[in-house]
């Protein structure tokens, strides 16, 4: 036990040496830096996977082609290393200054503009990262679709502290929602018919099918709430789980949305900058929700219901509005998933992808914006670079999950709040000359 | 006239009765005692006031207003501010987060407000945040105001769960034995802030309480409850030497 300590304080040591020259590069020179890599990655990308035998560029770090084909391995560490940590290495320190300063003077504006300018910039980055292929580009989106997911689940899982199965039923019903309003408005279908609208209209018009989705998943969520919430216990992981099922066998049986066979022919309406800038917004509103006092609220019904009460808190509503607005968000981030696939059948949101993006709440930490994100970005690329395991990737990740519940039982970056301010600021003391 | 009254309340639980006949009239300022044996119904009456329960029978006015039967944050926000006999913090949140979400019945942002981050949101955070951190100060937690409730000690924490009462801005203040488990010194401490609480903000106090050195240093009027009945009721000398009183409860502390 006593050596285990050692090894962590040691390992702990070697970290914060390692890591030592990047203290002082704020937010902005890790997206300069990140954003400098994909464009090397982009210009000589190709020309340095064939210099070191591979036959593509990599398509997720390496992951994938290491464990296809083991005897690439040290290209790919290679092309990693050249293509991705060494610049962005060096970009992150020698940047530095330059992004503080930057980062000094945008501040001095209303946060927003910052706020902004840093989005655009990850933005870049990953468009140019996801123009490679059109595998990386459908990952992405689906990697941010999930983050929206895992966010609005922490809302009622981590924050409220209730727990709630019927994400895939929500996600399900914004996604046939907003699928039948563009599907039936701007596409010629067999189910719906001739497009009643030109297609040139259907890009304004798709915020507001993702905001029907968005409703219609609230409606679901209302039935819930009121039978389950009068009182508090297991009632509502029943209930949740039940909707979730019979969301899914009423869809089934509705032969006009295409029963099991599924619908198909969405527009292309989900593209990369859409379903970011979905992404963010998403981000922001229950960022700003839950550090509110009436979010907060929902951390109080957790803690201590009749506590709440007693000050005053008006817990029915809290949590009828907490749960709806999380019903809100998966129902949105439902009718993206539709329009990324182009299709969406019933059997796609059943028990597996509750589990899913539970494994992305636990994993990445309750009550915490910052550890949605990282869950759901960090499963996502886990489940994508284990791909090539087949079966045994289904064996690794639960792994991974005991893992973590066992060592840090409430997730990663759990019970930490996201504030924006303090991410976006510069990493080191004004200079003394002004 | 009576801020707070009660008249002839009754409750029980299943076949018993728990609280019977309870009358109770409390004025602008006052500070009113519940003694009583363990387990003589006197939380119950808290929870009955407050809402937690809703009586079988009688009336409760606040005010002038009959709150009989509202919810608990109903009344609350009609100014009752209360404390918990087993402490009820919310275990991961900090200090300033306890006394600000005690603010909630002033906030009008509504949730649209808090999605959007508006200015009025804005606005009325910081005026909670102002209002929060004055209480803060008042009960001497200015220097924990940023900590997580559980890693404090157990008198900060009481006086963390009076600082959240109070940001109710109650008209009348219960306290549901505030000086349970606490050292000498604490209990100084606690006399001294109930003082000056009740000096400062002008509070009408209902105090639960078993140490008499604490009833009768503080308040003006008791009442003896024994299984749910008030079988004393007048000035603390008076109770003091009530044979009743002494007999059910005093009594035996003097053979122990």
């Amino acid at each position: 036990m006593a050596a285990l300590h050692h090894a962590k304080a040691g390992f702990k040591g070697f970290m914060r040496k390692a890591w030592s020259p990047f203290a002082a590069t704020p937010a902005l020179g890790w997206l300069l830096s990140a954003l400098a890599a994909v464009l090397l990655e982009k210009w000589l990308g190709l020309a340095l996977a064939h210099a070191l035998g591979l036959p593509k560029i990599p398509m997720l770090f390496g992951f994938i082609i290491a464990l296809k084909k083991p005897f690439l391995i040290p290209g790919t560490l290679a092309f990693v290393f050249i293509i991705y940590l060494l610049p962005m290495a060096l970009v992150a320190r020698f940047s530095a200054p330059l992004a503080n300063r930057a980062s000094r003077a945008l501040l001095k504006a209303p946060l927003a503009v910052s706020a902004l300018v840093h989005l655009a910039l990850l933005y870049a980055a990953l468009h140019v990262w996801a123009e490679v292929s059109d595998y990386r580009d459908i990952t992405l989106r689906l990697t941010m679709i999930a983050v929206m997911l895992t966010l609005s689940l922490n809302v009622i899982n981590g924050y409220m502290g209730e727990f709630s199965c019927s994400h895939p039923g929500f996600m399900a019903l914004g996604a046939y929602a907003a699928s039948v309003f563009t599907v039936g408005l701007f596409a010629s279908d067999r189910l719906f018919g001739a497009a009643l609208l030109p297609p040139q209209l259907a890009p304004f018009l798709f915020p507001l099918a993702l905001a029907l989705g968005g409703l219609v998943a609230s409606l679901g969520a209302l039935l819930i709430a009121v039978p389950s919430f009068r009182t508090r216990g297991d009632y509502l992981a029943i209930i949740s789980l039940a909707f979730t099922f019979i969301v899914k066998s009423l869809i089934e049986n509705l032969e006009w949305v295409g029963g099991p066979r599924g619908l198909s022919s969405q527009p292309d309406l989900a593209s990369l900058p859409m379903v970011f800038a979905v992404c963010a917004l998403c981000v922001w509103v229950i960022n700003n929700f839950v550090t509110s006092i009436l979010g907060k609220a929902t951390n109080a019904v957790r803690d201590d219901e009749t506590a709440a009460e007693a000050m005053s808190i008006n817990t029915r509503r809290t949590k009828m509005a907490a749960f709806m607005f999380s019903a809100f968000w998966a129902g949105v981030a439902g009718g993206l998933f539709a329009h990324v696939l182009r299709y969406v059948n019933p059997a796609t949101f059943g028990i597996q992808k509750l589990a899913e993006v539970l494994a992305m709440v636990y994993f990445g930490g309750l009550n915490s914006v910052l550890g949605s994100v990282v869950g759901a970005v960090g499963i996502s690329i886990l489940g994508e670079a284990l791909r090539p395991l087949e079966i045994f990737k289904w064996i690794l990740i639960p792994l991974l999950l005991i893992l973590v519940m066992i060592f840090r039982p409430t997730g990663l970056i759990a019970f930490r709040e996201f504030n924006l301010r303090r991410v976006l600021s510069p990493k080191e003391p004004p200079q003394g000359r002004s | 006239m009576a801020l707070l009254t009660v008249e002839n309340m009754t409750h029980s639980f299943g076949g018993l009765t728990a609280v019977r006949n309870y009358d109770l009239s409390i004025s602008p300022g006052q500070i009113v005692g519940l003694i009583g044996p363990n387990g003589a119904g006197k939380t119950t009456i808290f929870n009955l006031i407050t809402g937690i329960y809703a009586p079988d029978q009688g009336r409760v006015v606040l005010n002038g207003e009959d709150i009989t039967g509202l919810r608990p944050h109903e009344i609350a926000s009609r100014g009752l501010g209360r404390t918990f006999q087993d402490l009820r913090l919310w275990r991961h949140m900090t200090v300033l987060e306890h006394v600000m979400l005690a603010r909630y019945s002033r906030l009008d942002y509504g949730m649209w407000g808090a999605f959007w981050g508006t200015p009025r949101r804005w606005r009325q955070e910081a005026a909670a945040e102002k209002k929060a951190r004055e209480l803060i100060a008042m009960l001497g937690l200015s220097h924990l105001a940023d900590q997580v409730v559980i890693n404090l000690p157990y008198g900060a924490q009481r006086r963390v769960e009076m600082a959240r009462a109070l940001a109710l801005e109650p008209k009348v203040l219960f306290l549901d034995e505030p000086t349970v488990g606490m050292t000498p010194e604490e209990l100084d401490q606690i006399i001294a802030i109930i003082k000056r609480v009740h000096r400062e903000l002008g509070l009408a106090i209902f105090i639960i309480e078993h140490r008499l050195k604490f009833v009768m240093e503080l308040c003006q009027r008791l009442q003896c409850l024994v299984f749910g009945e008030v079988i004393a009721r007048g000035t603390p000398e008076e109770i003091q030497n009530d044979p009743k009183v002494i007999e059910a409860y005093l009594g035996e502390e003097k053979v122990a």
